[in-house]
């Protein structure tokens, strides 16, 4: 009966105490909620279509052609005819249309998705002028392998530091180092160092490891995929310390970083392209910096890109590296307050 | 008169249910033990706190050498707060490294081992120390940019006699060596033993300040006589006594021991447990505030 009562004790004043964190109350109840809408929306809506066709135009105007008014066929703008030849013969679309006029398609004889989906062309536009392509269709597991090497990356940045900051303040062991001449900037760096090399040298011998498995081969440069991923990987950190520059909760800290992982897990492309999906969360998916890691991760994997096609992403990463890192030691807290 | 080493001007610190420090100001000379004492709750962490430069004031301010607290502060002071966790794995030796890294000047780290006392613990993990050797290796830490101010914040509480005295010694060492050291304390024989000057807060406020022996002095007759509480009847307290109460026992105050022993005779006081001896700290702290300083 004892042990019923010091347990109901414990219990009762843990209730009491989450009660009170008036912060990851709100959060935790907030979470799901988030969750579910954001998944309702993504996942939601109308079935997917069958076919992917790549429109060589700014934006669709499905009045210019009959074509465009297919049902169950998915409709994607593609300004750049060479990107969008490169998908063709990775297969990732099964149609390549120029409305014209005169009106243009190419087709990827190697493709039966692009055979079926040719039919359907060539009745609503008997003139099309056919161009066939060849190639074979991008293994899922290629295309998938950068973003398991980034999603590892995320984790490990994100939950990495953050609770070791956590755990450093509430112990007192930062209050010791604030009363000594070290800065917030200078321990923030130390900690976003000391997580760098190691998150660097897990990602290399995944990368190694995992691409002998699945004999992968980067058709692009691999000190270009280093300098990437060090500044990915910065990115991150300096996200996660952010989170936990001022936070005395664990609760709380989890709860935001979960909030952050969960979305980017989902937008950044790590499982499924977002080609096609609604723009606004091709947008928001572009808030994350995991996002624009896998984008150029993988155009120098895959299509063998080289430093000037993937600079924006490169500066979008260095940016926000030192946005982060400005401002979690501008927030940051030495103490519990 | 030269500048004090460090100053501290209407320091007030106020909290949403309380105020912990209500317009204290007192200045240090430099090369002297500085005390600050007090009960638990008297202000005593907070206002080091905030002389440290980690808590800022609700109001007024702290002038380190004349100046405001600064990058010359960090580097010329050394911290022992009262509960200090450090980075785990670490042994006694990197410990203090690390902190040895964290500033432009100081002594080598070996030096430190050997001041404090720690050789035969370097190479042990910082976390495996018992209380005594915990502090001495934090002291190490405080020592190791060789401070002209020395902060110690409570620095015996929960060690052992053996371990606090042997505390104490190292402190009377660092002492000899004409650092400035502001101590909080609790304990009256440390106070006694250590400062050069104390001040007695009660309530954030300083209710007394000076030299421990003048404050006795000028507060105190001579002795001391202690009763147990249950045995000083009610109408001894009309007797022409300066009777002080504890929360166990009368004390009474008196420069004519045998005048007052006389009295108190007449009046039938059973004197069996009578104590006698010199006031200490404790007695001012009592008569001062009407509280005892240990809980």
């Amino acid at each position: 009966m004892s042990a019923i009562r010091r347990l109901l004790a414990v219990l009762h004043a843990r209730n009491l105490e989450f009660l009170r964190d008036r912060a990851t109350l709100v959060f935790t109840l907030l979470l799901p909620v988030i969750l579910v809408i954001g998944m309702s929306f993504v996942f939601g809506g109308p079935q997917r279509p069958l076919f992917k066709v790549g429109v060589l135009a700014a934006g669709i105007d499905r009045e210019s052609h009959p074509f465009l008014q297919e049902h169950y066929v998915d409709f994607i703008a593609m300004p750049l005819r060479d990107q969008a030849l490169r998908k063709l013969t990775h297969q990732q679309i099964d149609l390549l249309v120029d409305p014209g006029p005169p009106p243009v398609y190419w087709v990827n004889t190697d493709s039966p998705k692009g055979y079926i989906v040719e039919k359907l062309l060539l009745a609503a536009a008997p003139d099309a002028h056919r161009q066939p392509v060849t190639g074979a269709a991008l293994r899922y597991v290629d295309w998938l392998f950068p973003g398991i090497l980034g999603m590892n990356m995320m984790f490990s940045c994100l939950f990495g530091v953050g609770y070791v900051v956590l755990r450093y303040r509430k112990n007192g062991f930062l209050k010791r180092l604030h009363a000594t001449p070290l800065s917030a900037f200078e321990f923030l760096s130390a900690q976003v160092l000391s997580r760098l090399t190691l998150i660097v040298i897990v990602t290399v011998i995944l990368y190694v490891g995992i691409g002998a498995i699945i004999r992968f081969h980067s058709v692009g440069n691999v000190l270009l995929l280093m300098l990437l991923a060090i500044l990915g990987a910065l990115s991150m950190i300096a996200l996660g310390l952010t989170i936990a520059a001022r936070f005395s909760s664990e609760e709380l800290v989890g709860g935001v970083l979960n909030l952050i992982t969960w979305p980017m897990m989902l937008l950044s492309g790590i499982w499924f392209s977002l080609e096609g999906s609604p723009r606004w969360v091709q947008w928001v998916a572009h808030i994350f910096p995991l996002t624009h890691v896998l984008d150029a991760a993988r155009a120098v994997m895959l299509d063998g890109a080289g430093l000037a096609q993937i600079v924006p992403q490169l500066l979008f990463l260095a940016a926000t590296a030192l946005a982060f890192l400005a401002f979690g030691a501008w927030s940051f807290r030495w103490r519990i307050d | 008169m030269s500048t004090p080493i460090i100053e501290v001007r209407e320091l007030v610190k106020q909290y949403p249910s309380t105020t912990a420090v209500a317009g204290v100001s007192f200045s240090v000379p430099e090369g002297v033990c500085f005390g600050l004492l007090g009960p638990n709750g008297a202000g005593k962490t907070t206002t080091v706190e905030i002389m440290e430069g980690i808590l800022p004031p609700t109001a007024g301010e702290v002038r380190y050498r004349g100046e405001p607290l600064g990058a010359r502060f960090r580097e010329e002071a050394g911290i022992l707060f009262q509960r200090t966790a450090l980075q785990d794995f670490l042994t006694v030796r990197q410990s203090i490294a690390l902190f040895r890294g964290l500033y432009g000047r100081g002594l080598d780290v070996e030096e430190v081992i050997r001041l404090c006392a720690l050789e035969k613990l370097a190479d042990r993990d910082a976390r495996k120390l018992s209380g005594g050797q915990q502090q001495r290796m934090l002291l190490a830490i405080a020592l190791v940019n060789d401070p002209a101010l020395l902060f110690l914040d409570e620095p015996t509480t929960g060690l052992d006699p053996q371990a606090r005295r042997n505390f104490w010694e190292l402190v009377r060492s660092i002492k000899a060596q004409r650092k400035t050291i502001i101590l909080t304390t609790h304990y009256m024989e440390e106070a006694e033993l250590l400062c050069d000057e104390i001040i007695i807060l009660d309530r954030g406020r300083i209710v007394a300040q000076g030299a421990p022996r003048r404050l006795l002095r000028e507060r105190f007759a001579e002795v001391l006589l202690e009763l147990p509480r249950h045995e000083f009847p009610e109408r001894a307290r009309a007797l022409p006594l300066r009777i002080i109460d504890a929360s166990d026992r009368v004390e009474i105050t008196t420069d004519d021991l045998e005048g007052t022993l006389r009295t108190l005779l007449d009046a039938q006081v059973p004197l069996t447990n009578l104590r006698i001896r010199p006031a200490n700290l404790e007695d001012l702290f009592l008569e001062l505030t009407g509280t005892e300083l240990r809980p």
